[in-house]
């Protein structure tokens, strides 16, 4: 009883730990060369100030850009599908809090297809996959008016190649933040 | 199948046209006009090679097949041997001379002769520029054409395409030949969907240098650019009105892939054609104007259909296969071409629009995009051959086949140009 009584205080105690540590997904970087530079109106973003060397988060709107462009934001797809994978759910979560911290940021969903199949359809699909991002976005509380679908279709793959890798790394939609 | 490659081995040609491009025509058409066409007298002082220029013509429209002259010269004022010609298998003769006149243009003169009744058919004569050369071959081709088959030639017109070289795109607009190509727009952003408008000298194309797809026209006289369509999401698939006042479009500005009506000017507001849950795209218009066939999914995968273009209800034109893509309709109004995605290959397929009855035409597997010729005769597609993307010209029943080989990089999105006025 005591064994799961400590084992229960550890695991509260741990996961409070990891809560404080979650920076909404973006990395800290250290921008300034070592000063302490924070931007009091950032809302949403958490910063751990302190001393002892601990680097600050430059949070300037491009800063910011510049890092989540860093993280992950690309969505991939099954052929001939635009359904999003629940396996990406946290992504659209974490992208979408960062979009919702400025009504000002405007962001472009780029849809895209593996090389099968003509172009103009492609672009339609590649426009399927952009749009069911959007959706879900807006789902999760993004004003519509701060997104844009676009589809590029088959014409800027990631990966040369032709191999079925290659082709699922094709099958994406990406969160472009220009 | 087997037929066509019988007929591949009995009748492949190579002919050199230029040192740049190389036309290969392959295949055995059902009713060929044998016709020999003489070495022009002084061509081996012009620039061009007028006979044999005439002769490619001639051969890739699968109507006309070469009889041997053993590099006779002929002009056209010379009476011919018809005897001889009959003897050698020729029904038709093409004589000629190219002279250089003192200002530095060339006089080009011909003269047609029906070999089997020992008939003239016609001569003609021009004085153009160097550079007007090749254009007065085409020229004779269409009148030999003309006057042989009854049809209207399509030697002369123009025909547009893109090419991918490493990172650069480049819009071509070249002879039909694919010879004398110019570039019309040169960007490190893809460029799709070449569309003549039906003026000779626009074209609209899909753009995308902003970062999203665009619909842009150019006139290619004048190189200046006109953006048309940039609403909301991407903007694809332009397809002109057979009077040039308007443009069927794709456009994802009400969410999803649907098909509009805008005013060549620019400027109005869109017209929504037609209203789906499903991706439409790939509009396209029948020559009188009266309807438009397009793609939908809105029965569960790509397939092709038709409405009136001023709007009604959609009928559906194609029922076999999973995936039938990139409709055109040919000016006479008989022919469906399309492509068709069969066991993972796309292939170019020809419905006779009377009975329905369908043909695969091709023995490639990445076709795409075909584009009739203004005479409803031949077909424009891209494909691939040996690795590398190529555009080929096809007669409508698939036997007679022309490779336009030559531009480096890959070459796609082929569309053939109107007759020239």
């Amino acid at each position: 009883m005591k064994r799961l009584m400590f084992a229960v205080v550890t695991a509260v105690l741990l996961s409070a730990c990891g809560s404080a540590v979650k920076l909404d997904n973006v990395p800290v970087e250290d921008k300034s060369g070592g000063a302490n530079s924070t931007n009091a109106g950032a809302a949403g973003m958490n910063t751990a100030v302190g001393k002892g060397g601990v680097a600050g988060v430059d949070l300037s709107q491009s800063a910011r850009d510049d890092a989540m462009r860093a993280t992950n934001r690309i969505v991939y797809f099954d052929y001939d599908s635009y359904v999003i994978r629940p396996e990406f759910q946290s992504v659209l979560e974490a992208h979408a809090r960062f979009i919702k911290s400025d009504k000002n940021r405007k962001v472009v969903l780029e849809g895209h297809t593996d090389e099968r199949g003509g172009r103009e359809y492609n672009l339609a699909l590649g426009q399927k996959r952009a749009e069911a991002v959007r959706r879900a976005i807006v789902l999760l509380g993004v004003a519509d008016n701060q997104l844009e679908a676009v589809s590029f279709g088959k014409e800027k793959p990631a990966a040369l190649g032709g191999s079925e890798a290659d082709m699922e790394k094709n099958r994406r939609a990406e969160i472009s933040y220009r | 199948m087997n037929k066509f490659l019988l007929g591949f081995l009995l009748g492949f040609l190579s002919l050199n046209v230029s040192a740049q491009f190389r036309v290969e025509v392959s295949g055995v058409g059902l009713t060929q006009l044998p016709i020999a066409v003489v070495t022009f007298r002084g061509d081996d002082a012009s620039p061009q090679k007028i006979g044999s220029i005439v002769l490619s013509d001639l051969e890739r429209s699968g109507q006309f097949r070469a009889v041997d002259t053993g590099g006779i010269l002929l002009d056209e004022v010379a009476r011919p041997e018809f005897s001889n010609w009959r003897q050698k298998g020729a029904d038709a003769l093409v004589t000629g001379s190219v002279t250089k006149l003192a200002d530095g243009r060339f006089d080009v003169r011909f003269r047609l002769w029906d070999a089997v009744r020992g008939l003239d058919l016609g001569a003609h004569s021009y004085a153009v520029s160097a550079s007007e050369l090749r254009l007065v071959a085409h020229r004779v081709a269409d009148f030999v054409y003309e006057k042989l088959t009854g049809d209207k030639g399509v030697f002369s017109t123009r025909i547009a395409y893109v090419s991918k070289v490493g990172k650069v795109y480049n819009l071509w607009v070249a002879d039909a030949d694919g010879e004398n190509a110019l570039s019309a727009l040169k960007s490190t952003e893809p460029i799709i969907s070449p569309s003549w408008a039906p003026n000779g000298s626009d074209l609209a194309y899909v753009s995308f240098e902003s970062r999203k797809p665009e619909i842009w026209v150019r006139d290619v006289a004048s190189v200046k650019p006109r953006l048309l369509a940039s609403f909301k999401g991407s903007n694809s698939a332009p397809a002109w009105s057979p009077d040039g006042k308007m443009l069927a479009v794709t456009l994802t500005r009400d969410g999803g892939s649907q098909l509009y009506l805008i005013d060549a000017r620019g400027g109005a507001e869109p017209k929504r054609l037609a209203q789906s849950s499903s991706i439409d795209t790939e509009p396209t218009f029948t020559s009188d104007g009266k309807t438009i066939y397009f793609v939908s999914d809105r029965g569960g995968s790509p397939q092709i259909y038709r409405m009136p273009s001023v709007g009604g209800n959609p009928e559906r034109v194609t029922f076999s296969g999973t995936y039938n893509i990139s409709p055109t309709v040919s000016a006479d109004g008989r022919w469906l071409a399309y492509i068709s995605r069969v066991s993972g290959a796309f292939k170019l397929h020809i419905m006779d629009l009377a009975s329905g009855a369908v043909n695969a035409i091709t023995d490639t597997s990445a076709d795409e995009n075909p584009s009739f010729s203004p005479n409803s005769r031949l077909l424009i597609y891209a494909t691939q051959q040996q690795g590398r993307e190529a555009l080929m010209t096809t007669t409508v029943d698939g036997r007679i086949k022309a490779r336009l080989a030559g531009q480096n990089g890959d070459i796609r999105e082929p569309d053939w140009g109107p007759m020239q006025k």
